[in-house]
């Protein structure tokens, strides 16, 4: 399996504060992976340099068959390239309706001319309730989303990844804050996405991690600890002292 | 891409039901937003009762210089549904419209001015005997132009002054040119909030403060002046001429209506909202929000233009101070006072305003007795103004454009306590990052 | 005439063996009457000379009284007698000083010299105001010298040192007889080494001494001027345009003036035929080229004089060259001075640099002052208070309402700081308590109502203390300036707001780094909940800095107050600068306020100094370059970096 993500020796500095420091990490075109470590770890600054936010200070990114660099782009051109990011809070436009949240989500031209002359055809309009119901919003797509429930609001931000048609899907702590039912549906909807795309989930939650059933990787100190089945990392004596063990 | 069609519905939704209508679904602009028709409606309705009840066309009770207020009053709308536009939708506060459209004005009146000086130029030099030389014209123009400011010679910024169609051309591509350099500088490096603010403000002073010195080019503080008569029209009394501007204005502010409700009510509108309320969030959707930006920026700014270059000739003088970052915030002021975030509310805002402004600093209201003390409304119509600002800022955002959602009786979004308004954005995007 | 100017030639040689001879003035004056009466200054002089070298005690009254128009004539006996105003009428003496009576104006025909000649007098007098008893006069007399230097007066200057005994007085003639030198000394040799002997000093006088000697002429000529100093050899198109060079030519009668274009239209005009010039129908006329056609028929046939044509002018252009020369024809001497300006010129580029430093220091202390209450409640609490200029008018308001009730300015000044700070306080405080602890988080709304205050607040003032600029008269001891040398100066009032900006800057920092207040300050805008958490009222601090940012801008008010007018405006002013001085240096830290006022400050007089003429076009630039500056560093010059700086 060819790489889809392909991170080498990345080092980013805040203020003499090494955050990542000589990171190399890469996964397929079809793969789940779990990203653990305690906090202050980098996984956020991973995720940060991946889809463009922080600029590293060494290093490389490169993405997709064409090994695109990513480091000269920033983060519209990135997403449009295929990568798509869940932030831990739901950030959904409370201002407007499911429907057009969808509809702004959905892949299509990006440009202002474009979008200015853009007419959804009956197929979008068909793929967006699809998606609503896909994610139970089939019935909700006229209210405005700030009126829905923050659990509708995480379902909504995961229609609208799926809209936007990623090839790697980075998702920051999905199971935060939800009941047990809407966690097993979670994890159901992650490892059936990862079928088709590479998905990157950073958690805490082992429990979680482990009905995934897939690599992970241990961040610890800006760089990788370990790599492999949670249950090989899990055995490893460095990730029990820095991390397993404190917790 | 295929559907992970093998995951449940989420549990909590409610399978089947009706579906209500999409918003998609009624093609038509105006079956989707009714408002715009009614808005089209009151404005055609509008012009036809000032022109029935003008001096040149019908009943005389309107004066001539009233039309004028009014007509001017319709640009005024016009800019001010421009800063709607880039303010109310997009959340950017912008303090320096108001220096695109006074460099509208400014190339509309060089051409006025020059056209018109070159007609008494003419006239007086045929009378010397031989029949003018161009030298000796544009010699008489530039010395009658620029004899204020201690000249005698045509700047070359005046260079296209002498034909309409160029000098319109040069309406739009000057504030536009402007609009787009400053743009592109200040959101390619990210300036938000009120950075931008300040950034735009300085960016009207520093215009302001070059176009005060005399050796600018466009007769440093007296500006162009006598630009309310038109070439070529001696014979056209202002009675008509007001109208036919009113006219004119009316027209622009409804097409404008009809572009920006066209503009804001597909999906363009829903990008450029979602830019105003999480600049950060639709970056990760893909959307390049700079650009976005620089479009409305600079689309904005023609528009003010294209109203500057209606309203100066109504107003008949421009001078540097029309520039003052003041006339921006004011701008601010009428779209926040008739509410951000709708069309119609920047109109009526700006329109409510400006015309009880001029009302009460015309002078023509008696003054309030205190007792011993009087004041007057000249002196504190700006005070009442000012605080009244800051009242609707702190207890009705939403403006006077508020009261038309409880007529209706519309609900409005819970937000979950969180404000409304559109600078809400940056904080989320901390939030994000936490 | 000859005859008179022999005898005087002989006095002039007598007259050091005949000092202290009585009565000599006298008689010079009688051999010499009819010149006296009568006097034309090309003649006069050797008598006056002759006078002024007499050793008569009398001559100095005799000529100060010629030169007043005292010396008249008795109408009764021809009398030539000194009148002095007494009362009504005139008492009058004889030449030899022993009094003649009293006389009114009808019975005396005064002699009235010319201006000319009043001039040689006054110069053949400065010999006796230069020995004057009196070193009032002797300065006065040095000064009078100093602003109209003439020939006549090196030789009774250099006389005059010798027996000069204030050495104030002595090193100034010293130094006036150099200047004198180096302009009128018949020796070249003298003049060089008077110059040079001026070294680089960078003094006003000397460079007024040296610019005569360098001052050029412009002239035209066929080939290199002879006998005369050429500073340098013209080009036409880089050192001056045809026009003024033909111009030139025409006023040295090298060639014949060109028609302009209001003459050609005069003289067509008076040649209408049947409506036709020179055979062209008047209504073809409307170009210049038609003109010209119609002219040269004219020419042709006689009815009006030739003209140079432009083929003409061109050639005789071709034929001369143009050169700046010297009006000093010595070119040691201009070397000299040359060479001596150049020094100067370098060493007074040096000051002036030092002097642009100073009011560069003294404009960044006053933009900090402006600036560093905005800095407290823009860059530590976030908050846009765009009603801070109006907080410095109302400090400003605060001095001139304590002005009229304490009339002596220092105590004033001394009561109005502290007032100021309390006035704007509380209306900081009002404002935090009433409007903007309503608008936290959104920034934009803040900015928006505090916009409405300072609207309101202005109109306010206007109404109060109307549009006329107010005075806030500074001290007597902050009038006058600091002269280091006549480029170097800086006023008391520019170091006063210097020292109470670097009063604002340790208090500021003191406030923030070493007390409680500081602390909590720090800690509510680092992080509100935890600050909260651990007993810090968030409130109580918000409207505590806010205050003390408004208090700021009040004491700010009184300073600037000082040197600017007072008008309900004043603030607004400084409103966008105070801004830029803070977004520039950076948000959030005192130290980027003061290199941003340093770095702002600099930069507007820098650009003045490169556009004296035009402190707009300096404004204007200035902001250009700041929206420029925000591209390359958008966070100002120290920027809180990482994830402390938010994103």
């Amino acid at each position: 399996m060819t790489a889809l993500l392909e991170v080498s020796g990345v080092s980013v500095t805040f203020d003499g504060f090494r955050a990542i420091n000589n990171l190399s990490f890469s996964i397929g075109a079809a793969e789940l992976r779990a990203i653990i470590g305690p906090n202050g770890a980098g996984k956020t600054t991973f995720m940060d340099i991946v889809t463009g936010k922080t600029r590293p200070d060494a290093g490389t990114v490169s993405f997709g068959e064409r090994s695109l660099s990513l480091l000269g782009m920033n983060e519209a051109q990135i997403a449009r390239e295929g990568v798509g990011r869940k932030f831990q809070r739901p950030t959904v436009f409370e201002d407007q309706t499911v429907e057009a949240n969808l509809i702004l989500a959905l892949k299509a031209p990006r440009s202002p001319w474009r979008v200015l002359f853009c007419k959804p055809r009956q197929s979008d309009l068909a793929r967006v309730r699809e998606l609503a119901d896909e994610v139970g919003l089939g019935d909700h797509l006229q209210r405005k989303s700030g009126e829905l429930s923050h659990g509708q609001k995480q379902w909504l931000e995961i229609a609208m990844l799926l809209a936007q048609e990623p090839r790697l899907l980075l998702v920051d702590e999905p199971a935060a804050g939800m009941t047990p039912a809407e966690r097993e549906h979670t994890t159901a909807l992650l490892v059936s996405l990862a079928k088709t795309r590479a998905v990157v989930v950073v958690e805490h939650d082992m429990e979680f991690i482990r009905r995934l059933n897939c690599r992970v990787t241990v961040l610890h100190e800006g760089s990788v600890l370990a790599e492999g089945s949670l249950d090989h990392v899990t055995r490893d004596p460095q990730v029990i002292s820095v991390y397993l063990g404190r917790g | 891409m295929t559907s992970p069609s093998s995951v449940r519905k989420y549990p909590t939704g409610g399978a089947g039901g009706v579906k209500p209508p999409a918003f998609t679904d009624s093609p038509s602009l105006f079956a989707r937003n009714p408002s715009v028709l009614i808005f089209i409606a009151c404005l055609a309705a509008f012009t036809l009762a000032v022109t029935l009840m003008s001096e040149a066309f019908g009943a005389g009770v309107i004066s001539t210089s009233f039309v004028k207020t009014l007509g001017k009053t319709l640009c005024l709308c016009l800019v001010a549904l421009a800063m709607d536009l880039i303010w109310g939708y997009a959340g950017i506060l912008s303090l320096g419209h108001m220096a695109f459209f006074a460099l509208g004005g400014y190339m509309i009146g060089m051409w006025l001015m020059y056209a018109r000086t070159e007609e008494i130029v003419v006239t007086a030099l045929s009378q010397g005997g031989l029949p003018a030389t161009p030298e000796e014209i544009s010699q008489g123009i530039a010395t009658q132009i620029f004899g204020v400011v201690g000249s005698s010679d045509l700047p070359l910024i005046w260079s296209l002054a002498h034909s309409l169609p160029l000098q319109l051309s040069l309406a739009l591509a000057v504030p536009g040119t402007l609009a787009l350099v400053f743009g592109w500088l200040a959101f390619r490096s990210r300036v938000t909030g009120v950075y931008l603010s300040i950034l735009t403000q300085a960016m009207t002073l520093a215009l302001a403060l070059y176009l005060f010195q005399n050796d600018s080019g466009l007769r440093g503080n007296n500006g162009l002046s006598g630009l309310q008569n038109l070439p070529g029209l001696d014979g056209t009394s202002q009675d008509i001429v007001s109208i036919w501007f009113f006219w004119a204005s009316a027209l622009a502010l409804g097409l404008g209506y009809l572009t920006l409700s066209w503009v804001v009510s597909g999906k363009f509108g829903s990008v450029i909202r979602a830019i105003r309320d999480d600049e950060a969030r639709v970056r990760f959707l893909g959307y390049p929000v700079e650009v976005y930006k620089l479009f409305l920026f600079t689309l904005t700014a023609l528009i003010a233009a294209i109203a500057g270059v209606l309203y100066y000739p109504q107003a008949g003088i421009i001078n540097p101070a029309e520039l003052a970052p003041i006339a921006s915030i004011y701008l601010a002021v009428w779209v926040a006072i008739g509410g951000r975030g709708r069309l119609y509310g920047a109109v009526i805002g700006a329109a409510f305003v400006s015309l009880l402004s001029s009302l009460f600093t015309s002078g023509r209201l008696p003054d309030i007795a205190f007792g011993p003390v009087a004041l007057s409304w000249v002196n504190w119509w700006l005070v009442i103004l000012g605080l009244a600002f800051v009242a609707v800022t702190l207890f009705a955002p939403k403006g006077i454009g508020g009261l038309f959602d409880r007529f209706q009786n519309l609900r409005t979004p819970d937000r979950k306590g969180a404000p409304l308004g559109p600078d809400d954005g940056s904080l989320q995007e901390q939030e994000a990052q936490q | 005439m000859r005859l008179t100017a022999l005898i005087v030639a002989a006095t002039l040689w007598l007259a050091p063996a005949l000092a202290f001879a009585e009565g000599q003035a006298a008689q010079i004056i009688a051999e010499n009457r009819d010149q006296i009466e009568k006097p034309s200054r090309q003649t006069i002089g050797p008598v006056i000379t002759a006078l002024a070298a007499s050793g008569d005690p009398m001559a100095d009254d005799i000529l100060s009284a010629w030169a007043d128009k005292r010396l008249v004539i008795r109408k009764a006996d021809n009398a030539l007698l000194l009148a002095t105003p007494d009362g009504d009428g005139l008492s009058l003496s004889a030449l030899d000083g022993t009094p003649a009576g009293t006389a009114t104006k009808a019975d005396l025909t005064e002699l009235k010299p010319n201006a000319g000649v009043r001039g040689l007098i006054a110069a053949a007098l400065v010999q006796f105001t230069l020995t004057d008893p009196d070193p009032a006069r002797r300065a006065a007399a040095l000064t009078s010298i100093a602003r109209d230097p003439t020939a006549e007066t090196l030789e009774p200057l250099r006389a005059a040192i010798e027996t000069e005994t204030d050495p104030a007085l002595k090193a100034q003639k010293q130094r006036l007889e150099r200047f004198l030198t180096l302009r009128f000394d018949p020796d070249p040799e003298a003049r060089v080494a008077a110059i040079e002997s001026l070294g680089s000093d960078t003094a006003l006088d000397v460079r007024a001494a040296l610019n005569p000697l360098v001052a050029t002429t412009r002239i035209a000529g066929a080939g290199a001027p002879q006998g005369q100093n050429v500073a340098r050899s013209l080009t036409i198109g880089r050192d001056l345009n045809d026009s003024e060079a033909y111009a030139l030519l025409v006023a040295a009668n090298l060639a014949p003036a060109r028609l302009t274009l209001q003459e050609q239209r005069d003289a067509l005009l008076a040649n209408v035929v049947n409506g036709t010039i020179g055979g062209i129908p008047v209504a073809e006329l409307n170009t210049q080229a038609a003109r010209d056609r119609a002219y040269t028929a004219l020419e042709a046939a006689g009815t009006v004089a030739a003209a140079a044509t432009d083929d003409e002018a061109k050639a005789a252009l071709a034929a001369h060259r143009f050169f700046d020369v010297y009006v000093e024809p010595d070119p040691t001497v201009t070397d000299a001075a040359r060479a001596a300006l150049t020094r100067i010129d370098r060493k007074v580029s040096v000051m002036q640099a030092a002097d642009l430093g100073l009011d560069a220091l003294s404009l960044a202390a006053i933009f900090f002052l402006a600036a560093i209450g905005l800095a407290i409640t823009f860059g530590v609490m976030g908050v846009i208070n765009m009603a801070h200029g109006e907080f410095i008018t109302m400090g400003a308001y605060t001095g001139f309402v304590v002005q009229l009730f304490v009339p002596d300015y220092t105590l004033s000044i001394l009561i109005a700081l502290p007032l100021a700070f309390v006035v704007t306080f509380g209306a900081g405080v009002a404002m935090e308590r009433l409007v903007i602890r309503h608008l936290y988080k959104r920034p934009l709304e803040t900015l928006l109502a505090t916009f409405g205050i300072s609207i309101a607040l202005q109109q306010i003032l206007k109404n109060v203390f109307g549009t006329q600029a107010r005075p806030l008269t500074a001290p007597g001891w902050l009038d006058g300036s600091l002269t280091f040398n006549d480029v170097v100066s800086i006023s008391y009032i520019r170091i006063a707001i210097f020292v109470l900006a670097l009063v604002f800057l340790m208090f500021f920092l003191y406030l923030m780094k070493r007390t409680r207040l500081g602390l909590e300050v720090r800690a509510v805008t680092q992080n509100p909940a935890m600050a909260a958490s651990m007993g810090i009222n968030p409130d109580r601090i918000n409207m505590l800095t806010f205050g003390l940012g408004s208090g700021i801008a009040g004491i700010a008010g009184v300073a600037i107050g000082l040197y600017a007018k007072v008008t309900s405006e004043m603030g607004a002013d400084y409103i966008v600068q105070s801004f830029m001085t803070v977004v520039v240096g950076g948000v959030g830290n005192v130290w980027g306020t003061l290199a941003g006022a340093t770095m702002i400050g600099s930069l507007q007089k820098l650009i003045e100094f490169l556009n004296p003429s035009n402190t707009l076009a300096a404004q204007t630039y200035m902001i250009l370059f700041i929206i420029l500056f925000i591209q390359f560093r958008p966070r100002g010059i120290i920027a809180l970096r990482g994830r402390a700086a938010g994103d």
